[in-house]
């Protein structure tokens, strides 16, 4: 498997589009420092982009990487290489260049920043992590749409409705619905209904770190109430890492199922 | 060798194969052959593991293949298409394999072999289908295996590497390998093969020498013993 994750790896490295994401990273934490020049208001802004833009890049990378590399794929399988290490090698190469995109291109400038001197360098590391998270996670759903789609046209668009339905329709479906129900108490649907979306979870869980009471959401302020910040923080880490590991092990059983 | 139990393969509605039973003893040169749709690639790939039959067993060496990936240790494949990641140079290619698979020295005699080495520096996506074919041919026979699998080894070959591969079958013959060809070109298979395996509508319709089905058809010649055995079943 690692030597796929190299070869991945490695090919990503090379395509352009790695540095592109790498420049954007690079030039928004720049801009954003120079321009806030306030540590911790930075990194609220920047997570407020992350976590939309962090899915996305991630959704469309995956799917793209995986039809792309159909050609070197079918190579492999004539190999005698289990084809778990071959399709968690590609998976981890995409994901790890991402993640190493984002977070070089935030980390260098915060670094140059003085960013080890600042009381924010936990925030920061923490956006960074949830960073990571959110890349491992969409990386690996793209790849399962991918995986179950022989179709490039189909696979990209139910990619991008994910996308979208996470990132935005899930949260306009939950405040409806906190609306429609709001005779009934409702701790408990919205404590769940955030952990069944990776985005909102990402989101609660800096929030409650950044203990900023003017952003937080109605959700947040359920699990500030219900965990306090300790058991909030480790509950959702949990939840996120249920994200990444439960696609991950789709991805396996498909691709052991899969004819090529 | 190869024994292959009843199987069965269907995509969607499209049942491809339907029951093949066939045993491919150590030695020789066997041609899988049918009319287009007939299943020849869908079985090769079911002995590959890369399609995942509905039903039956296949082993090889006595082994049997499902969820087992060693065994392809003793197998060389040569795709049908030549598929390669195209921002890789010729050399990267054949070095990345080399690092999958165990190293190996053959690589450049057979690069020697199909004069390769004014490539070996280009980017496969800039090579012209006959020249990946040659590249796709060192890949294949670099390892020295003792099975191996050839689809469609003459698409796009110049008559001279042509030569050179039916040269290079032969060797690898004596060296005691048993090798897999399919092939449209019958010309070819009766020069190379000993022994034909005919798939009719995912079936096992023929398996014997060529002289058999000639008497079995009472056709004079190979070209058309094949001919006869296509208009009989769709006529």
């Amino acid at each position: 498997m690692l030597k796929i994750l190299k070869y991945s790896f490695y090919d990503l490295m090379r395509s352009r589009w790695s540095y592109v994401y790498f420049a954007f990273y690079l030039s928004l934490g720049v801009v954003l420092l120079f321009l806030n020049n306030d540590l911790s208001k930075a990194v609220i802004t920047l997570m407020n982009i992350i976590i939309v833009l962090v899915p996305l890049i991630g959704t469309i990378f995956g799917v793209m990487y995986y039809y792309n590399s159909r050609e070197f794929t079918e190579l492999l399988l004539a190999q005698p290489l289990k084809r778990s290490s071959i399709f968690l090698g590609q998976y981890l190469g995409v994901a790890l260049s991402l993640s190493m995109s984002l977070i070089l291109g935030l980390g260098l400038p915060f670094v140059f920043y003085g960013l080890f001197k600042s009381a924010a360098i936990w925030d920061f590391s923490l956006l960074l992590i949830v960073g990571v998270f959110l890349t491992l996670i969409f990386t690996a759903l793209a790849f399962n749409i991918a995986i179950s789609n022989e179709n490039k046209i189909k696979g990209f668009g139910y990619a991008i409705l994910m996308w979208l339905f996470l990132g935005i329709i899930y949260d306009g479906v939950f405040l409806m619905s906190l609306i429609l129900f709001e005779d009934y108490p409702l701790d408990k649907l919205s404590l769940i209904g955030t952990m069944f979306n990776p985005i909102d979870l990402s989101r609660t869980l800096i929030l409650l770190k950044l203990d900023i009471s003017a952003l937080l959401g109605y959700t947040g302020a359920v699990f500030k109430q219900f965990f306090g910040t300790g058991f909030g923080l480790i509950v959702s880490l949990v939840a996120l890492s249920l994200w990444v590991i439960l696609p991950v092990l789709r991805i396996i059983y498909k691709s052991k199922r899969k004819d090529f | 060798m190869v024994d292959i139990k009843n199987l069965h393969k269907a995509f969607g509605k499209n049942h491809v194969l339907t029951g093949i039973d066939l045993s491919i003893k150590q030695g020789g040169i066997f041609a899988v052959l049918g009319p287009n749709g007939s299943g020849k690639t869908t079985l090769i790939k079911c002995i590959l593991g890369m399609v995942i039959p509905n039903k039956g067993s296949i082993y090889i060496n006595n082994e049997n293949i499902t969820k087992n990936s060693k065994y392809r240790h003793h197998i060389d494949y040569l795709p049908q298409i030549a598929n390669f990641p195209n921002n890789l140079k010729v050399k990267e290619l054949i070095k990345m394999i080399k690092d999958l698979r165990g190293n190996t020295t053959i690589d450049q005699d057979l690069i020697n072999l199909f004069k390769l080495e004014p490539f070996l520096d280009k980017k496969l996506s800039n090579l012209s289908g006959g020249t990946k074919q040659k590249v796709n041919l060192v890949l294949t026979f670099m390892f020295d295996s003792p099975l191996v699998i050839l689809d469609e080894p003459t698409s796009g070959l110049d008559p001279i590497s042509l030569i050179r591969l039916k040269k290079l079958i032969q060797t690898e013959k004596a060296k005691g390998k048993t090798i897999l060809i399919t092939s449209h070109i019958m010309s070819f298979v009766e020069e190379v093969s000993d022994e034909i395996v005919f798939l009719l509508e995912g079936k096992i319709y023929f398996k014997g020498s060529i002289s058999e089905l000639k008497t079995k058809t009472d056709q004079p010649d190979f070209e058309h013993a094949i001919a006869s055995i296509l208009t009989e079943n769709h006529a």
